[in-house]
């Protein structure tokens, strides 16, 4: 167990630092930080003395752990397009992107799941096929065209749903939510389904295929003859099966969903930090697009090592091999 | 495999196209309406963004032909003012929007084609080297993979964009948007390649008549150009004609976040941008019309690659 | 033999009054693109209470159909297409699922060829017999713990209270099949289908398991139909034994008559292609060609082609059950009115 727990750490902290020396190199070789910050106009003299100031004079490794200690505390400089702090920026507008990735993760898991089932054990049915069919062109459709869709249909023509923005907003103190208005609810049904759509059908069609791979199984034959009933067969024996390869995916995609963000906030224009990361790369602001890889990065690493902990404990085979025996 | 049919099949030679067409592929083909339909508005979208001059009715990148007192034509209008026939009505710019389609669909496959090529280069000659070499440069080859792998590669397109962006004076971003494109939509795609290759290449190295080829001295260039790329070649192009689906989808996701190709040079992902603008003043057509081609492109792109895959590599599912 | 019911009954399969199990020209077919496959035809036999009656055949004849088709659990496209089936005095060939399910393990219980994918991975032992105990029987969750350890200890697994909780994975081969007897048996049915139940274990636990499923068997007077294509484990361990061939039953009887004195031309090819039973030959006999598709079964005798003695009426008249002796077989030779003249009998044996 702890030597398998052990060998995860540190492969989630070598892709970190992987990642941190991409955001480095990104600081250092993209355009240059100190003409960035003071402007054409400054004078030789000014702009020496905030290399200085900024450590920029260091030798190169010294730089890059000044760089990966600042960045532990979340310190990654100042935006060159807002001139603001870019933690302040992330902070302010990640309770909107969660929020909305939270959401859109459990209706695409939820759904997800509920749909491979029904899928599998009625295969062949009218609804099933429609389901079918219906995840192959959500499937091949892009985030962005579902989500334009959905606002012609459901906000212009038909006028249900608000088309943009995030309703209001209730602040907190250290967190800002929607979810407590009805304007903030009705405004995140559209988003949400945007972007758990095509996590909704993976994961759909994923437990489908693995769910009637594993009803063919001799064990559930045998549960069969054993005269367990068909509610038992099917949603203790057959579904605890199927969800163990399922749940690595299920756990990768939901990090997909906070990537996939950038998309739908762009659509809805969500106040997000995926709309933010946007803005970055249009304007070229390295710091916020540092940052905001670091962070894609930790939420990636950090969903990998739940997923494979969270496998452990399930499967134990697993638990069996690497842990005490 | 499928080569133990080809083996039973053939009696003594027919000719080259009798052959393909007792394929299993053509076979598989046939009994499947929906690749059929797949087919056809593939063929049918390629070959009007192939000659999207000879057939739009005016060239909508050329401000001279647009007329911006035909602006907002509703579709199947012919102007009162110019006379023009407007199929799928006009934008802003009294703009066509067929014509546009016709010109944007013809940047999307550019971008796409070219986007799959570059990655099925690169993944190709990375992964053999890995698959050949082994040793440091494999292990390097491999870790990047693995660390590029841990983001979805829209992600890693939108880096290589900005980063790229970086690098140029902001007054070439423009001109070169569509080298940039390719350049990140490939460079974000090239690990599947390079795995597959990679995998296949350690599989081909170990079998004998390698082996031979490499007592009897053959240099590596000889084996590796002779044998074992040729053997390597069927996963990369499954992967292709799949990857080719997703290069579009991604052009058209980044210019519709308004970092691809800009406005004066639309794909279909920038004409539904622009279009989106336009959904609440009631001008649906600007949106909808690239928004249904882009739909029905990547949807028929999608199915032959899902339907080429099966056909091709049963094992690759 | 000794202590066997059977021969000598009044019922026309020479088993004494209720069988445990009857089954009656039970026919199953496989709808497939290419037309119908008919799996099992006119199948009929029955088991008395207690009896062990071995099902033999080689693969593809439809011995392991047979015990599905009885408890249901056949593939579907498969089903039974005619005949019945009736467990003591109930019909069940025609029930639904839904009222088929209370039967399985309580009435009928089963055993797998493979005790490695017979029990579910992701449950302990213990778990699985609990729920398994506990659809049957009314008891709570520590009374069945109690018969589960007591199962456990009766199929031989030592120190049942350390293994309750262990996963299927740390057993052996051979004591996970002693789990599966246990599963089977949890609820004390009266027919057991043990469909292979010997062929994935080692030579050397193979008797073992076959000892200990004739013996609890024994003690509980559960009726066994054991399905297998090896003529070894029928003669140590059934009282009786069916042949099938393409999916037809061709030979049943008393377990001694039917290796001693095989009136099937198909089951005499068989038995002289054993090793041990018949001493004398110098070589194995074998018979020529192989058992037909499901797709082409010849008409008359399905056994025709390849038979020795096949006349023009073996080829277009298919023969029903001919008493022969104590047993009784599917071939012309035994018809009392019209016996087909048998061609020399060792003829064949040194064709090859």
């Amino acid at each position: 167990m702890l030597a398998f727990l052990i060998q995860r750490v540190l492969q989630a902290v070598f892709v970190m630092v992987v990642v941190a020396l991409i955001a480095f190199s990104l600081f250092h070789y993209v355009g240059d930080p100190v003409l960035n910050m003071v402007g054409q106009e400054a004078t030789e003299a000014d702009r020496a003395a905030l290399r200085a100031r900024l450590g920029l004079d260091q030798p190169l490794p010294i730089q890059f752990f000044q760089f990966i200690a600042n960045a532990a505390q979340f310190e990654f400089g100042i935006s060159y397009r807002s001139a603001r702090p870019v933690t302040d920026l992330i902070v302010e507008r990640l309770p909107a992107t969660l929020e909305l990735a939270i959401i859109s993760a459990i209706f695409a898991v939820v759904m997800g799941i509920v749909l491979g089932i029904y899928t599998a054990l009625n295969r062949g049915n009218w609804l099933s096929n429609f389901i079918m069919t219906a995840s192959l062109i959500g499937v091949s459709l892009p985030t962005f065209l579902i989500g334009v869709l959905l606002i012609y249909v459901f906000a212009v023509e038909l006028g249900w749903l608000p088309a943009f923005g995030r309703g209001e907003v209730i602040d907190l103190g250290w967190w800002n939510t929607g979810l407590l208005t009805r304007s903030g609810l009705a405004s995140l049904i559209l988003p949400a389904i945007t972007l758990g759509l095509f996590q909704l059908t993976l994961i759909m069609r994923l437990v489908r295929a693995e769910m009637l791979e594993v009803l063919r199984a001799d064990y559930i034959k045998f549960a069969r003859a054993r005269g367990l009933s068909k509610r038992v067969v099917n949603l203790r024996h057959a579904l605890k099966n199927t969800l163990i390869p399922v749940i690595t995916i299920i756990g990768l995609q939901l990090g997909t969903i906070i990537a996939f963000a950038i998309i739908t906030e762009t659509v809805f224009q969500w106040p997000g930090v995926g709309a933010l990361f946007i803005t970055a790369v249009r304007f070229v602001d390295i710091p916020v697009m540092a940052a905001y890889l670091m962070m894609i990065a930790l939420v990636f690493v950090v969903i990998n090592l739940i997923v494979d902990l969270l496998y452990y404990a399930v499967d134990p085979r697993l638990r069996v091999q690497g842990g005490a025996k | 495999m499928s080569e133990s049919h080809h083996a039973v099949t053939p009696p003594p030679r027919p000719g080259k196209l009798r052959s393909f067409l007792d394929s299993d592929i053509v076979y598989s083909w046939k009994r499947q309406p929906v690749v059929i339909l797949a087919t056809l508005v593939t063929l049918v979208m390629f070959l009007g963004a192939l000659f999207a001059p000879w057939i739009a009715p005016q060239n909508p990148f050329d401000p001279r032909q647009l007329d911006l007192i035909d602006a907002f034509t509703p579709p199947l209008t012919t102007s009162d003012f110019t006379g023009n026939f407007y199929l799928l009505g006009s934008d802003s710019q009294g703009r066509d929007v067929f014509s546009a389609i016709l010109y944007g669909s013809r940047i999307s496959l550019l971008v796409g084609f070219a986007a799959v090529l570059f990655a099925l280069v690169l993944g190709t000659a990375l992964g053999l080297m890995a698959g050949f070499r082994g040793g440091w440069r494999d292990a390097l080859i491999m870790r990047i993979a693995d660390v590029q792998l841990t983001f979805p590669s829209i992600l890693m397109a939108l880096l290589i964009f900005g980063v790229i962006r970086g690098f140029l004076p902001r007054s070439m971003h423009a001109e070169v948007a569509i080298i940039v494109l390719i350049v990140a939509i490939g460079l974000s795609d090239w690990v599947q390649y390079a795995r597959a290759v990679r995998g296949a290449t350690l599989v081909e190295k170990g079998k004998e008549y390698v082996q031979a080829a490499r007592v009897i001295g053959l240099p590596a260039r000889n084996i590796l150009f002779q044998h074992i790329l040729p053997n390597v070649m069927r996963p990369v192009l499954v992967i292709g004609t799949i990857g080719l689906a997703l290069a579009i989808i991604a052009e058209a996701t980044l210019s519709f976040l308004g970092v691809g190709m800009p406005a004066t040079q639309p794909s279909l992902g920038t004409l539904i941008r622009v279009g989106q603008d336009y959904m609440f003043s009631g001008e649906w057509w600007i949106l909808l019309f690239p928004g249904l081609a882009l739909l029905m492109l990547a949807l028929s792109v999608n199915l032959l690659g899902d339907w080429l895959r099966d056909v091709l590599n049963p094992k690759l599912r | 033999m000794s202590s066997t019911p059977s021969s000598d009954s009044p019922r026309d399969d020479g088993t004494p009054a209720v069988p445990v199990l009857s089954v009656r020209e039970l026919r199953v077919e496989f709808p497939t693109r290419h037309g119908t496959l008919v799996a099992l035809d006119k199948v009929s036999f029955d088991i008395a209470p207690g009896e062990i009656l071995g099902v033999v055949g080689e693969s593809g004849a439809g011995k392991s159909m047979t015990g599905n088709a009885v408890i249901q659990l056949l593939e579907p496209p498969g089903h039974i297409a005619a005949g019945e089936v009736h467990l003591g005095a109930q019909r069940i060939d025609n029930l639904d699922e839904d009222a088929f399910v209370p039967l399985r393990g309580r009435h009928i219980g089963m055993i797998f060829q493979d005790p490695l994918t017979s029990l579910n991975p992701l449950f302990s032992v213990g778990e699985q017999l609990i729920e398994t105990i506990r659809t049957h029987l009314p008891m709570n969750h520590k009374q069945a713990r109690e018969r589960a350890l007591e199962l456990l200890r009766e199929v031989g697994i030592p120190a049942p209270e350390n293994r309750l909780d262990a996963y299927p994975h740390q057993f052996s081969g051979g004591m996970r099949q002693r789990v599966v007897i246990a599963l089977a048996l949890a609820a004390e049915p009266e027919l057991v289908i043990a469909d292979e139940p010997t062929t994935a274990l080692d030579v050397s636990v193979q008797a073992q398991i076959l000892a200990l499923l004739k013996r609890l068997c024994a003690e509980r007077g559960t009726a066994v139909m054991l399905v297998t294509h090896d003529m070894g484990v029928i003669a140590e361990t059934a009282d009786r034994v069916a042949v099938m061939y393409a999916g037809r039953l061709i030979e049943i009887g008393p377990v001694n008559a039917v290796i001693r004195e095989p009136q099937h031309p198909y089951t005499r090819g068989l038995m002289a292609s054993i090793p041990g039973i018949e001493t004398s030959r110098e070589r194995l006999y074998q018979i020529e060609g192989a058992m037909p598709r499901l797709a082409a079964i010849p008409a008359g005798c399905a056994f025709n082609p390849r038979c020795p003695h096949a006349v023009e009426r073996c080829r277009s008249e298919r023969p029903e059950l001919l008493p022969t002796g104590t047993s009784r077989a599917a071939c012309w030779l035994h018809d009392p009115d019209n016996p087909v003249t048998p061609v020399i009998e060792e003829a064949h044996a040194d064709g090859h």
